[in-house]
């Protein structure tokens, strides 16, 4: 008998090690998330994956599936505070969607849509933040990241190289690119690196793909993002 | 016999947008000869009426860029029981709030290179703003435009008296 806990009601099956966010997806039910993914070492930022265990609040990409634990995961009261907190990523940064190349294809819009995310809610900051375009086949928009860290998990673990870092605290943490200069060009970054293909938004954009599968036959106008299994995930 | 229902009145307006939500509400086609049974329109660009009388719905496109857009919004929340934020620019500025981190005067010098001084000119706002900044907004309708089907998705949950609800594929920001 494998050892279980439940999840709005549901009994998930888990092995010893496993997060209750790996095994409430490995037996096919969603749980919100955006800086988990399943090659990395969770890291509990972004907290969307907020649930309930035994009456209190924890980061389900962090958590330890125990024996026994009785977890919320779809509730309304869940539900609006993760609205929240996607309302929150979004004023922090410059999402203009129809104007950006990841449209159709990105987490945090997905989630958006998912939640119902109909207005912005809080009082936008319209941060100033310059793109880097001086890469010749890579573009950097920091004016969508959203501090996942995955690049720069991805850029140390996977492709060795460590171009990108997170730098300042609170509300003046941002991106940086480890290079003398700053800027993206003068690191080792190769279009083909897992850094760049494991941004969940429209900051580490290839260049002269832009547009090339239309708006509304993309990934997330077909399913919402709670229907698409993890794998077909871009 | 019981007596015909009144029908609901609904005003339009285009601030700081582009008339493509009024054209996504053109885009519901022969539909729109349903809705004209049901509603009938008060100010609105496509009847022409200067100012707006007491209405049911209020449907906004476009934010905040300046004076006059204020003005029109005031307006709008004053007359409509129900105020609707239609689209990208009217929730969250859009298109037109990406001068937000530009200076208006260098903006107005480098493209007319002096600033525009007539009295026939609206005052610019040093920021774009979403129209929640300044009136309560009741509903919004996300999009740049939000789909037709959206439109009248919502118009038609709103006309029955049901709570609009925007299924998947009709809640898009692009
Ligand atoms: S990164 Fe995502 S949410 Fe941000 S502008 Fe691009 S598509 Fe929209
Ligand atoms: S650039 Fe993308 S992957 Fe990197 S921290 Fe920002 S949002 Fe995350």
């Amino acid at each position: 008998m494998s050892k279980t806990f439940t999840m709005d009601e549901r009994e998930i099956p888990f092995v010893e090690g496993q997060t209750v966010m790996q095994a409430a997806l490995a037996d096919g039910v969603y749980v919100p998330h955006l800086c988990a993914h399943p090659e990395f070492k969770p890291h509990g930022s972004c907290r969307v994956c907020t649930v309930k265990v035994n009456g209190r609040h924890a980061a389900s990409c962090t958590l330890a599936a125990r024996e026994g634990l009785v977890v919320e995961n779809q509730t309304a009261e869940l539900r609006e505070l993760r609205r929240e907190l996607v309302q929150l990523l979004f004023v922090e940064g410059n999402h203009f969607c129809p104007s950006c190349e990841k449209s159709g294809d990105c987490k945090l819009q997905a989630l958006g849509y998912e939640l119902e995310v109909k207005t912005l809610h809080f009082t936008q900051l319209f941060p100033d933040r310059p793109v880097d375009a001086s890469h010749p086949d890579l573009m950097l928009d920091f004016n969508r990241c959203i501090l996942c860290e995955l690049c720069v998990r991805a850029s140390a673990e996977v492709d060795g190289r460590h171009v990108f870092a997170l730098s300042g605290r609170g509300i003046d943490k941002h991106l940086i690119v480890n290079s003398e200069s700053g800027r993206l060009a003068d690191t080792s970054i190769a279009a083909t690196d897992t850094a760049v293909s494991v941004c969940p938004v429209g900051v580490i954009l290839k260049k002269g793909r832009g547009f090339r599968v239309p708006i509304g036959q993309r990934t997330y106008d077909a399913a919402p993002i709670s229907a698409m299994p993890e794998g077909k995930k871009p | 016999m019981s007596a015909p229902k009144r029908k609901l009145k609904v005003a339009t307006t285009s601030l700081a947008g582009c008339f493509g939500c009024h054209m996504s509400l053109l885009d519901i086609d022969e539909r729109i000869l349903k809705l004209l049974e049901l509603v009938e329109l008060d100010r609105s660009p496509l009847t022409d009426i200067k100012h707006c009388g007491p209405c049911d719905l209020g449907l906004v496109e476009g934010g905040l860029c300046n004076a006059e857009n204020v003005h029109v919004l005031r307006e709008f929340r004053k007359q409509c029981k129900v105020l609707v934020a239609v689209g990208a620019c009217a929730i969250n500025g859009g298109l037109p709030a990406q001068r937000n981190h530009l200076d208006v005067r260098e903006c107005l010098t480098s493209v007319y290179r002096t600033v525009p001084n007539d009295p026939e000119l609206p005052l610019p706002l040093d920021h774009v703003h979403p129209i929640n900044d300044v009136v309560r907004i009741d509903y919004s309708l996300p999009g740049c435009p939000p789909p037709a089907d959206a439109l009248w998705q919502f118009l038609t949950d709103f006309i029955a008296g049901r709570t609009p609800s925007l299924g998947h594929g009709l809640i898009h920001y692009d």
